[in-house]
């Protein structure tokens, strides 16, 4: 089958899925079943259509690329939709318009960067740009503090944008385009030192910079999880740059000791990696910012079990307010994997972890395909950058990690999220359709 | 660059790893603890949010009730409040606060969420409705009790002897279960401690005829003092009787013929006859195991086993030698010989209704223990009529309707004291019992069960007759 086919196939079950899930919250919420399943089937039309189009674009300007790359990111999205609407409904239908205006962005990002190579040339500017982009939340005025932690700016009438969404790709970018200049030099110049490989002083630079960037981010933002994102996707690219393992201990190291000292001395941070050592802590627990969410967290996936209540099913708000009172703080954003977990249970979970998993599979496939070191490397550092995002912030939700604001990609509510996904898409797409373009 | 590529992947892989078995942690393997933990509300939000179901009176009368409260959720109210609150019991789930018939009904009262209804519930959309308990209280007997124990520490039971339903159950002092702190939620009728005095004669008579041993023309020397286990025992006033038969010793309630024959029966056979009656255990009520007492003989060191040979086994049989009862326990003797020897299980709740109306459980009648041959039963029943006709109990004789029954005057307190425990048990109409009562009023000044209890008992009985059981 030809790939461009079997990417449109794999739209069905995307918008099955969004079908299947309005229907059961439909079914929790309506009393007419005859509203239940117009409503639902017309939502899943209308998602069908959406998708429909970002395939087309694709069919036509990137016929060789990656077939399962979209299909996998719209079933996150329309799980996202689905468990949003859920949770909020008008939320869910500025979520929908998010999604729209991603597509749109998908489409242009394809259409004006075909050749997405000439990125190269404004790396410096991009760089720049992302880290203006990165500071922006902590310039008075605009910036908004949410749970302690600087992670957004305020639109007026457009609501929260969060700047580092879009950082993480021009920094992916960025490093890219510079180690593929220097990452030969880097390997060549290294010297051995008790046993441990570095690279040269005058490249060791770039490392320093990127170390000092992330504990910057830590001390600005005043969160590890988006630091321990950006640094351990830069590190990723400079592992697969440079080949050396070597050099992403080192960087951990370094980053190990920095999280360490700024645990212990930033107050914010502190209380997080408290709240996720001691979350049953009866006086954290009260506290403002304590373990309460963390602890409500591990309930909430503790009454889903193996297969869930069902959607539409968990308890979300404390009872007796008549504004809500969130059970679970941020149920449609940082929270959203434990609501799922509740509702879809374990197996539900492990589907969308699977799911992820197979889109950095597809991403780092593009990444092997790829001829050039600037493709590779990019491919790399999107896909390393998605999954850490994962990571942290499904790690944040089940305790592994202490917890930290960032959006579970494609699924958690948020514009700037949906958007900067899709834009990555985008930039995985271009990537792939180029390194399996037959020769000729 | 392929290699460090797949490298990388297998950390990403590693990672992804440790988030489902993390997932697998909460959602499996320490659910439990923490769906226990005291910190998890989830629980307590979800069962706040069902309107659960009343508890009803066998008139219709609301004695529990879920009347809307802020936010989608529900309070639990008590129209009847300290009346029908030793029954009841009370749930109040957000302090975890539960007991009688809210504890015993919670998961019917919840609604039984299963199967088919529960799947077709969330299809039709509909709120989460428990269901109704309907029980046997009968309000207007219960205020009868009410009136009649008015500014006096007691007790009524009344059932009926044919299916075991409970018609009142009311101790004073009461509390009021919508304010828990307005009194001791402590339950005379099953958790009182009593000596019953001459009404356990009923439980040795039983052991002597149906054992075979006696009939009730047996003749015995009911002289006044005997010595029994060692020690003198005397009859009201010390009146000999001399040479009676057992039926006139029963109606005159000669302590001196009851304590020889019971150890001439001897151990065995007496512990046997206390058994089958339900002693030693807790009542087969539907109600919290926890909430109730079982009635036993007690010894300086607590109660003695089933069978032990510390009993003081001849002052037992005339209902004292430590031997404490509840009401609920001399209920249950009385009404084993007002249904010819058939001990039905007493229960308050007849049947589990939901909200369209539909039975989803009845609670029938059931037996729960043959205790005596259905020709004792009559014998005894006979016997226990002379006690209204011309014996003791003649202060709760109903003109044209027959009464059995047996009175009590047990000593508590100090030698001399002149303190007593009052009892009547009887049924009513004797020759087809519908309603069998159990009633004392603790520690009176020198009070009798003739005129302290028997006509309490008599009240009750009229009202329930009345109504037309």
């Amino acid at each position: 089958m030809r790939p461009r086919n079997r990417e449109l196939l794999g739209l069905i079950p995307a918008s099955l899925l969004l079908t299947a899930g309005f229907a059961g919250v439909f079914i929790q919420h309506s009393s007419a079943l005859s509203k239940l399943s117009n409503v639902s089937l017309t939502y899943g039309a209308i998602f069908l259509g959406l998708t429909v189009v970002g395939h087309l674009v694709i069919r036509f300007t990137l016929p060789h690329a990656d077939p399962y790359l979209f299909p996998l990111a719209a079933a996150l999205a329309s799980c996202g939709i689905v468990e949003v609407y859920r949770i909020d409904p008008t939320a869910a239908r500025r979520q929908a318009i998010w999604f729209v205006i991603a597509l749109i962005l998908f489409a242009a990002t394809i259409v004006f960067l075909r050749d997405y190579r000439k990125l190269e040339r404004y790396r410096y500017t991009i760089a720049a740009a992302s880290l203006v982009l990165l500071i922006l939340p902590r310039l008075p005025g605009i910036g908004a503090q949410v749970n302690g932690a600087y992670l957004g700016v305020r639109i007026p009438g457009l609501g929260v944008f969060q700047p580092a969404e879009f950082a993480k790709i021009g920094l992916v970018i960025f490093l890219a385009s510079y180690l593929r200049d220097t990452r030969q030099v880097m390997v060549m110049g290294a010297r051995r030192f008790l046993g441990v490989t570095f690279p040269p002083l005058k490249y060791l630079g770039p490392l320093l910079v990127m170390w000092g960037l992330a504990m910057l981010i830590m001390l600005l933002l005043h969160d590890i999880g988006s630091s321990l994102m950006f640094y351990g996707g830069l590190l990723a690219v400079l592992y697969v740059g440079t080949g050396r393992a070597s050099f992403a201990v080192v960087g951990l190291l370094a980053f190990a000791i920095g999280a360490w000292y700024m645990g212990t001395h930033i107050p914010h941070i502190h209380d997080r990696v408290e709240a996720w050592l001691h979350p049953f802590d009866p006086h954290l627990y009260a506290k403002i910012g304590g373990s309460f969410q963390i602890a409500n967290s591990m309930f909430s996936q503790a009454a889903g079990g193996l297969f869930g209540e069902g959607f539409g099913r968990s308890i979300l708000t404390i009872p007796g307010f008549s504004t809500p009172h969130y059970l679970l703080p941020a149920p449609d954003t940082d929270m959203i994997y434990a609501v799922l977990t509740n509702e879809i249970g374990l197996f539900g979970a492990c589907a969308v972890l699977i799911a992820y998993l197979l889109f950095v599979a597809r991403g780092l496939k593009a990444a092997v395909m790829a001829t050039d070191s600037f493709s590779t490397l990019l491919a790399t550092g999107l896909s390393a950058v998605l999954a850490l995002q994962v990571f942290v912030i499904v790690g944040g939700v089940t305790r592994v990690i202490p917890l930290t604001g960032v959006t579970l990609p494609f699924i958690s509510y948020g514009g700037s999220s949906i958007v900067a996904n899709l834009v990555l898409v985008a930039l995985l797409l271009l990537v792939s359709d180029r390194s399996r373009r037959p020769e000729r | 660059m392929t290699g460090p590529i797949l490298r990388l992947f297998g950390v990403i892989v590693v990672l992804f790893l440790l988030l489902i078995v993390w997932t697998t942690r909460w959602t499996v393997i320490d659910a439990k603890s923490l769906t226990d933990n005291p910190l998890n509300h989830r629980a307590l939000i979800d069962a706040l949010q069902i309107k659960r179901g009343r508890i009803l009176a066998r008139d219709g009368t609301v004695l529990a009730e879920s009347v809307p409260a802020a936010g989608g959720t529900f309070n639990r109210r008590y129209p009847t409040g300290p009346k029908f609150a030793q029954a009841v019991g009370y749930s109040d789930l957000r302090t975890g606060r539960i007991a009688g018939l809210e504890d015993q009904y919670r998961d019917q009262l919840r609604g039984l969420q299963t199967g088919f209804s529960s799947v077709f519930g969330q299809l039709s959309g509909s709120q989460r409705v428990g269901d109704d308990v309907h029980t046997s209280l009968d309000p207007k007997a219960q205020q009868v009790a009410i009136n009649d124990l008015a500014g006096r520490q007691g007790s009524v039971v009344a059932l009926d002897p044919r299916t075991g339903s409970i018609l009142a159950m009311y101790s004073n002092p009461t509390y009021n279960n919508n304010n828990l702190a307005s009194g001791s939620t402590f339950d005379f009728a099953l958790q009182g401690q009593r000596p019953p005095g001459s009404t356990f004669k009923v439980v040795t008579t039983t052991a002597a005829i149906d054992s075979g041993a006696y009939t009730p023309n047996s003749m015995i020397n009911g002289d006044s003092p005997k010595t029994i286990s060692g020690v003198p025992l005397n009859n009201d006033l010390n009146q000999s009787f001399g040479v009676i038969t057992l039926t006139q010793a029963l109606t005159q309630s000669v302590n001196t013929v009851f304590a020889q024959v019971a150890v001439h029966l001897g151990l065995a056979k007496m512990t046997d006859y206390m058994q089958r009656f339900g002693f030693y255990a807790k009542p087969p009520l539907d109600y919290p195991s926890s909430e109730m007492d079982s009635s036993k003989p007690y010894g300086s060191k607590g109660p003695y086993p089933p069978g032990s040979r510390n009993v003081d086994l001849g002052r037992v049989a005339i209902g004292q030698g430590g031997l404490l009862v509840t009401p609920m326990q001399m209920a249950m003797v009385v009404a084993s010989v007002a249904n010819g020897g058939q001990l039905m299980k007493p229960h308050f709740a007849t049947k589990i209704v939901d909200r369209d109306g539909r039975t989803v459980q009845t609670i029938g009648p059931a037996v729960y223990n043959q205790v005596m041959k259905p020709a004792v039963a009559q014998e005894i029943n006979q016997m226990m009529r002379k006690v209204v006709e011309e014996g003791t109990g003649q202060s709760a004789a109903l003109g044209a309707i027959s009464v059995a029954g047996k009175t009590g005057t047990a000593s508590i307190g100090a030698t001399g004291s002149n303190l007593t425990e009052p009892w009547f048990i009887g049924f009513a109409p004797a020759d087809s019992p519908k309603v069998a009562v159990a009633v004392t009023v603790a520690q009176t000044q020198g009070g009798f069960g003739a005129t302290v209890a028997a006509p309490i008992a008599k009240d009750v009985i009229q009202m329930l007759l009345s109504e037309g059981l």
